[in-house]
C-alpha cells in the first residue's frame, strides 16, 4: 500500500491524515516502519513533555491547564494519552480524553488516546511513532500522558525531553513508588492540589528522598548510559493548583530552565544519541521476536528439538543456543 | 487483518440528556469484547463529536440519545462527517428511536438502531460485522 | 418408608430453580424466615405506631384510611399551550396534583434559540423561557386550589420565582401556594447530570430557597430529595436508599450552617423514590428510609418536632424497567411497582405509561397508568389497614438489613469527608456504574429474567401508536422568546440582572433578586448566565 498521499497531507498539516497515520502505525509495525521512513527527516521540531503520576494525582486536569496556557502562547499542541489494555480481554477504556472536553474543538489542539496493548513501561508500542507523526504534523509541543500506574512508567524518559512527575498531598504510597522506579527519570516533581493542607509536607518528603539519593547521583562511578541525561541536573520541585492555574508560570519557567540546561550542556545531543540507541533496540527486539516466533512455529528442526527436550535428552537452554546458531547462519 | 489491529469505538452522548447508564454499560461491554473504547461523556455538540472522530480515527461511533432529539441531532452529525469526507466509519444510534424515524436516519447514513432491552451481545456482533474498513 | 428414602424424597423436593436467590441489591434471600431472623425485635423501638417515631410503619396514623396518596402524573411536553391542555385533561379525570416536566433546555438554563438546544425543545418536557410561558402553562388553573410539583434542579429558584409571580397575578399571596420543587442538586452530580454551577454555589442557592420559603411560602416543599434518578442511573435499591438519605443529611447540615433552625425547615423537606421490580425489597426500602431519617434527625440534628423526623415521599415506578419488547407487559410491571409503593406507604405516586420505552406517553397510555393507581386505591383493599406487612419475619428482617447496609455506606461517605467531597472523588458515580454493569451482565447471562426480553421472547413488530413532538414547537418557542425580548423593558431587565450579580458576589439571599428579574421577563437562560459569571460552571470527571 502506498501512503505517500497521506504523508503529503500530513506534512501540509492535515489533521485527518495525522490521525489515520497514527492508526496505521498502531495496527501494523511494518506499516509504521514505512511511515517513519518517509517522515523522519521532518521530525525533531517539537518539544516533548512527559507527564506521569499515580491515579488520582490529577494528571488530566494538570494537562488541561497546560493546554490552556500553550494555546494562549499560540502554540500547536499534540496530546497523547496512554491507557492500559486489559490483559484478560484485550480491550481498553480510554478515559482521559473526557477530562479535556473543553479542548475537543480547538483548532490547535490534537488529542489522541492510545491503549498500551500489553506493552510494559507506561507507553504503547506505537507511542514513539505517534510522537513523530505529530511532530511532522507541526506540533510545537507534544504532551505524553503515561498509563500512570506508578513505578513502572519509565519508558517516557526515553521519549520525552522533560519528564514531569505528579504527586498530591495525602497519598502515602506515591513516594515509595517513585523510589522504586521513576525517581531517576524525573526532571520536575510537581505537587498538585497545593491548596490542600499537607502540600508542604509532600514537598519536604520529596526533598528528603532526593537528598538520600545524592549518593547515587554523584558517587557512583558508573552511571548507566541511559541516565547520563539527568547527571548534574537537580530535579526541581514545585507546588501547583491545576484548578486555578496557580504557580503554572513558575512551572513553565522550570521547564524552560530544563530545556536550556539540556541544550547548554550538550546533554541533549547525548540524550538524542541514547534515544536513537534505545529506540533502535526496541525496534530490533520487535523484529527479532517476530522472526524467532515465525521460526519456532514453522521449522521441522525446532519440532525435533522440542521432542528432544520433552524426552529430556536436551534442555531448554541448550535448545535456545542451538536456535541462536541457526539464526546466525541465516543472517 | 493484522494481529495487532483492534476495533476502536467511540461512544458518545450528543445533546443535553444526561442519562448515561446505557452508554457507560455499552462502553464496558465493548471493552470486554476486546475493543478499544473512548467514551466522550455527556453534552457533546455535533462539532465536538466530529472533531473527536477526526482525531481519534475510530472504526465505529455509537451515539446514545434518549431525549427524543435524534431526528434533529443525527442528521447534523452525519452531514458534518460528510463535510470532512469521513465515509468509512460505522455510525449507530441507541436510545428511544421509534421505527418510523428509522428511514430518515438510514437515509443520512446511520446503520443500526438499538432500543431499550437490546441484548448487549447483539450490539457487539453488529459492530464486529459491519465495520467499513 | 426407610429413613434414607425419606431423605431422598426431601432432597428431591428441595431442588431449586436457582443456586442462589438474591434481590436487586445482591442481598441473599434465604429459603424461609422465622423469629430467629429478627431476634432482638422490639415493636416500640423498631416500628412504633404509624405516624409516630421512628415512623417505620408510616408517616401518618391512619394512612390511606384517612387520605389516599396524591395521584400525580408527571407530564409536560411541547409548548406551554399543549401542556396546559394535558393538565386540564388530567384534572378532569380525577388527578389531584400537577407535576411539571421541563424541556431540557430549560433544565440547563439555555434559551430556546441556543444551538445547544437543537432538537431538545419540548421533547422531554414543557419548554419555558420566560414568565410569559409560565403564565400560559397555568392559564385557567387556580394555583390556590392545586398543588404543583416542578421537576427542576439547577434553575429551581428561578422557576419557583416564576410560579410565585404567576400566583400573584392570579391574586394569590405566596403563603397560599402549595407544591414542591425538586431542587436537589446533589443527585444531579451523582446521577442525572443536569448541573450548571459547582457544588458550593449550588448549595447556597438551595439554602436560599429554604430560607425564603420558610419565611414566605410556608406550604411549599423546598427540596424533593431524590433517589429516583440515582436508581435510574443503575444503582441498587440499597444504594438508592443510602445515597438519597446521605444527600438529605447534606442539605440539613448546609441549612444548619446558616443558623436555620432544623425544626423550621426539616418538615418541608420531602423525598422522591423509585419503585423497581423486586416487590419486597422496595417495600422494605421505604420502611427503612423512614426509620433511618427519623433516628438521624432526632439523634444527630436535634430535631424536636415529630414533623421534622417524619419522612414523606413521592414515588415513581421505574422507567428503566420498562421494555420496548411487548410494551403491554409494562402495564403489569407498573402495577406491581405501584403496589409496592403503596404498601411501603408513599404520599404520592406517578405510574409510568407502558409506552415510555418507545416514545413520550400517549394519552391512552397515560390514562391506563392513572387507572392502575385508582384500581389499587379503590378495588384491591390494600388501603384498608395501615402497613399490612408489618410483623412478617421476612419483611422485618429485610427492613433491618436495608438499614444496616445503608449505614455501611454512610460510614464510607463520612470517611471521604461528606457528600460533596465524595462526589468530587467520584465515589457515588463509580459505585453506580459498577452496579449497573453487573445488573446488565446478569440479564445477559440469564441469571435474571426479564420477561419477553431475555426469556419467552416473541419477536413482534411494535404496533403501539406513538406521540411525537412537532418540530414546529421549537420554531414557535423561539418566535415567542424573540417577541418577548422585543416587547419587554430591556433596560429594566439589564438592571435587575446586574443587581442579581452584585448580590451573588455577596452573601444575601438571592430569591428576591431573582423574582425582580423574572417580573421583568428575563429568561431562565439570561438569569443563569448572569449567575454563571459569578459562580462559574461545574466540570465533571466522568468515571466508570
Amino acid at each position: 500500500m502506498d501512503y505517500s498521499d497521506l504523508i503529503e497531507k500530513l506534512l501540509e498539516g492535515n489533521t485527518r491524515a495525522a490521525a489515520r497515520l497514527i492508526t496505521l502505525a498502531e495496527n501494523n509495525i511494518d506499516v509504521a516502519e514505512k511511515i517513519i521512513n518517509s517522515i523522519y527527516k521532518n521530525t525533531g521540531n517539537a518539544y516533548i513533555l512527559g507527564i506521569t503520576g499515580a491515579p488520582g494525582t490529577g494528571k488530566s486536569t494538570f494537562i488541561s491547564t497546560l493546554i490552556k496556557i500553550f494555546i494562549g502562547q499560540g502554540k500547536k499542541i499534540g496530546i497523547i494519552c496512554v491507557d492500559p489494555t486489559s490483559p484478560l480481554t484485550g480491550g481498553a477504556l480510554l478515559g482521559d480524553r473526557i477530562r479535556m472536553k473543553e479542548y475537543f474543538s480547538l483548532e490547535n489542539v490534537f488529542i489522541r488516546s492510545m491503549a498500551n496493548r500489553g506493552q510494559l513501561g507506561g507507553l504503547a508500542r506505537a507511542t514513539d511513532d505517534a510522537i513523530k507523526i505529530l511532530d511532522a504534523y507541526g506540533c510545537d509541543i507534544i504532551i505524553v500522558e503515561t498509563v500512570g500506574v506508578g513505578q513502572s512508567d519509565v519508558d517516557i524518559f526515553k521519549s520525552a525531553h522533560t519528564v514531569v512527575v505528579l504527586l498530591v498531598p495525602g497519598l502515602g504510597d506515591d513516594i515509595q513508588a517513585i523510589k522504586a522506579g521513576i525517581m531517576e527519570i524525573t526532571d520536575i516533581f510537581v505537587v498538585n492540589k497545593m491548596d490542600l493542607d499537607s502540600a508542604d509536607r509532600k514537598v519536604a518528603e520529596i526533598m528528603q528522598m532526593l537528598e538520600l539519593n545524592e549518593t547515587f547521583k554523584y558517587d557512583s562511578e558508573e552511571i548507566p548510559l541511559d541516565f547520563a541525561k539527568i547527571k548534574d541536573w537537580t530535579p526541581e520541585i514545585i507546588k501547583v493548583n491545576s484548578r486555578t492555574g496557580e504557580n503554572f508560570d513558575l512551572l513553565l519557567e522550570k521547564i524552560s530552565k530544563h530545556k536550556e540546561f539540556l541544550e547548554k550542556t550538550g546533554i541533549i545531543s547525548n540524550y538524542l544519541k541514547n534515544r536513537i540507541k534505545t529506540e533502535t533496540l526496541q525496534i530490533l527486539k520487535h523484529k527479532l521476536t517476530k522472526k524467532i516466533e515465525e521460526l519456532l512455529n514453522s521449522n521441522e528442526v525446532i519440532e525435533k528439538y522440542i521432542n528432544e527436550v520433552m524426552e529430556k535428552s536436551l534442555d531448554p537452554y541448550s535448545m535456545a543456543n542451538l536456535i541462536i546458531k541457526m539464526l546466525e547462519n541465516k543472517f | 487483518m493484522s494481529k495487532e489491529r483492534k476495533i476502536k469505538v467511540l461512544v458518545c452522548k450528543p445533546g443535553l440528556d444526561g442519562h448515561d447508564r446505557g452508554a457507560k454499560v455499552l462502553a464496558r461491554t465493548l471493552r470486554d469484547a476486546g475493543m478499544e473504547v473512548i467514551y466522550t461523556g455527556i453534552h457533546q455538540t455535533p462539532e465536538d463529536i466530529v472533531n473527536t472522530v477526526i482525531q481519534e480515527d475510530p472504526d465505529a461511533v455509537m451515539l446514545s440519545i434518549l431525549s427524543g432529539s435524534h431526528n434533529a441531532l443525527c442528521p447534523v452529525i452525519m452531514d458534518k462527517l460528510k463535510e470532512h469526507n469521513i465515509d468509512d466509519v460505522l455510525v449507530a444510534v441507541g436510545g428511544i428511536i421509534p421505527d418510523e424515524d428509522k428511514p430518515l436516519l438510514e437515509k443520512h447514513g446511520l446503520k443500526g438502531f438499538y432500543g431499550p432491552g437490546t441484548e448487549l451481545k447483539t450490539i457487539v456482533e453488529f459492530v464486529k460485522n459491519n465495520l467499513k474498513r | 418408608m426407610t429413613e434414607s428414602k425419606e431423605k431422598e424424597v426431601e432432597k428431591e423436593s428441595r431442588i431449586k430453580r436457582r443456586k442462589k436467590f438474591t434481590n436487586l441489591s445482591d442481598i441473599e434471600i434465604k429459603e424461609i424466615y422465622t423469629e430467629n431472623d429478627i431476634e432482638n425485635f422490639n415493636y416500640a423501638q423498631d416500628l412504633g405506631s404509624p405516624g409516630h417515631y421512628p415512623f417505620t410503619r408510616g408517616a401518618y396514623p391512619t394512612m390511606y384510611r384517612g387520605q389516599l396518596w396524591t395521584m400525580r402524573q408527571f407530564s409536560g411536553f411541547g409548548s406551554a399551550e399543549q401542556t396546559n391542555n394535558r393538565y386540564k385533561f388530567l384534572l378532569n379525570h380525577g388527578q389531584t396534583g400537577l407535576s411539571v416536566a421541563f424541556s431540557l433546555h430549560t433544565i440547563y438554563g439555555i434559551e430556546a434559540d441556543n444551538e445547544r438546544a437543537l432538537g431538545e425543545i419540548g421533547k422531554e418536557g414543557v419548554s419555558i423561557d420566560t414568565l410569559k410561558d409560565m403564565e400560559i402553562l397555568f392559564d385557567g388553573i387556580d394555583l390556590s386550589k392545586i398543588s404543583t410539583s416542578m421537576t427542576i434542579n439547577a434553575p429551581a429558584s428561578i422557576l419557583l420565582a416564576m410560579y410565585i409571580v404567576v400566583g400573584e397575578k392570579q391574586g394569590h399571596t405566596p403563603d397560599q401556594l402549595r407544591g414542591t420543587i425538586q431542587n436537589d442538586i446533589l443527585k444531579e452530580y451523582i446521577a442525572q447530570k443536569s448541573w450548571i454551577f459547582p457544588p458550593e454555589p449550588s448549595m447556597r442557592l438551595i439554602v436560599d430557597t429554604i430560607e425564603y420559603c420558610t419565611k414566605y411560602v410556608p406550604q411549599w416543599y423546598t427540596i424533593s430529595i431524590s433517589g429516583y434518578h440515582i436508581r435510574e442511573a443503575g444503582s441498587t435499591a440499597v444504594q438508592e436508599l443510602a445515597f438519597t438519605l446521605a444527600d438529605g443529611f447534606g442539605y440539613v447540615e448546609a441549612a444548619m450552617e446558616r443558623d436555620l433552625n432544623v425544626d423550621d425547615f426539616a418538615p418541608r423537606l420531602s423525598f422522591f423514590f423509585n419503585s423497581h421490580n423486586n416487590f419486597f425489597e422496595e417495600i422494605c426500602k421505604y420502611r427503612a428510609a423512614r426509620r433511618i431519617w427519623a433516628k438521624r434527625l432526632k439523634n444527630k440534628y436535634g430535631a424536636k418536632k415529630p414533623e421534622s423526623m417524619r419522612l414523606r415521599f413521592h414515588t415513581q415506578t421505574a422507567g428503566v424497567s420498562l421494555t420496548a419488547q411487548e410494551p403491554e407487559n409494562n402495564i403489569v410491571r407498573v402495577t406491581l411497582q405501584a403496589l409496592a409503593a403503596v404498601l411501603g406507604g408513599t404520599q404520592s405516586l406517578h405510574t409510568n405509561s407502558f409506552d415510555e420505552a418507545l416514545c413520550l406517553p400517549t394519552e391512552n397510555a397515560v390514562k391506563i397508568a392513572l387507572r392502575t393507581q385508582q384500581v389499587i386505591a379503590h378495588e384491591s383493599g390494600v388501603t384498608d389497614t395501615v402497613d399490612p406487612l408489618a410483623g412478617s419475619y421476612y419483611v422485618e428482617w429485610l427492613t433491618n438489613k436495608m438499614e444496616e447496609e445503608a449505614e455501611k455506606y454512610f460510614e464510607r461517605i463520612e470517611e471521604l469527608g461528606g457528600v460533596i467531597p465524595a462526589i468530587k472523588a467520584n465515589f457515588f458515580q463509580k459505585e453506580i456504574a459498577n452496579a449497573s454493569y453487573k445488573y446488565q451482565k446478569e440479564i445477559e447471562n440469564q441469571e435474571r429474567t426479564i420477561v419477553a426480553v431475555n426469556q419467552f421472547q416473541l419477536r413482534e413488530p411494535c404496533t403501539t401508536p406513538l406521540l411525537k413532538i412537532d418540530e414546529e414547537v421549537a420554531k414557535q418557542q423561539i418566535e415567542r422568546l424573540n417577541k418577548i425580548k422585543a416587547e419587554r423593558n430591556n433596560d429594566k431587565v439589564k438592571e435587575t440582572l446586574e443587581k442579581l450579580k452584585g448580590a451573588a458576589k455577596g452573601t444575601e439571599n438571592l430569591i428576591p433578586y431573582i423574582m425582580d428579574a423574572v417580573r421583568e421577563y428575563a429568561s431562565v437562560g439570561e438569569i443563569i448566565d448572569a449567575l454563571k459569571e459569578v459562580f462559574g460552571t461545574y466540570h465533571e470527571d466522568s468515571v466508570f
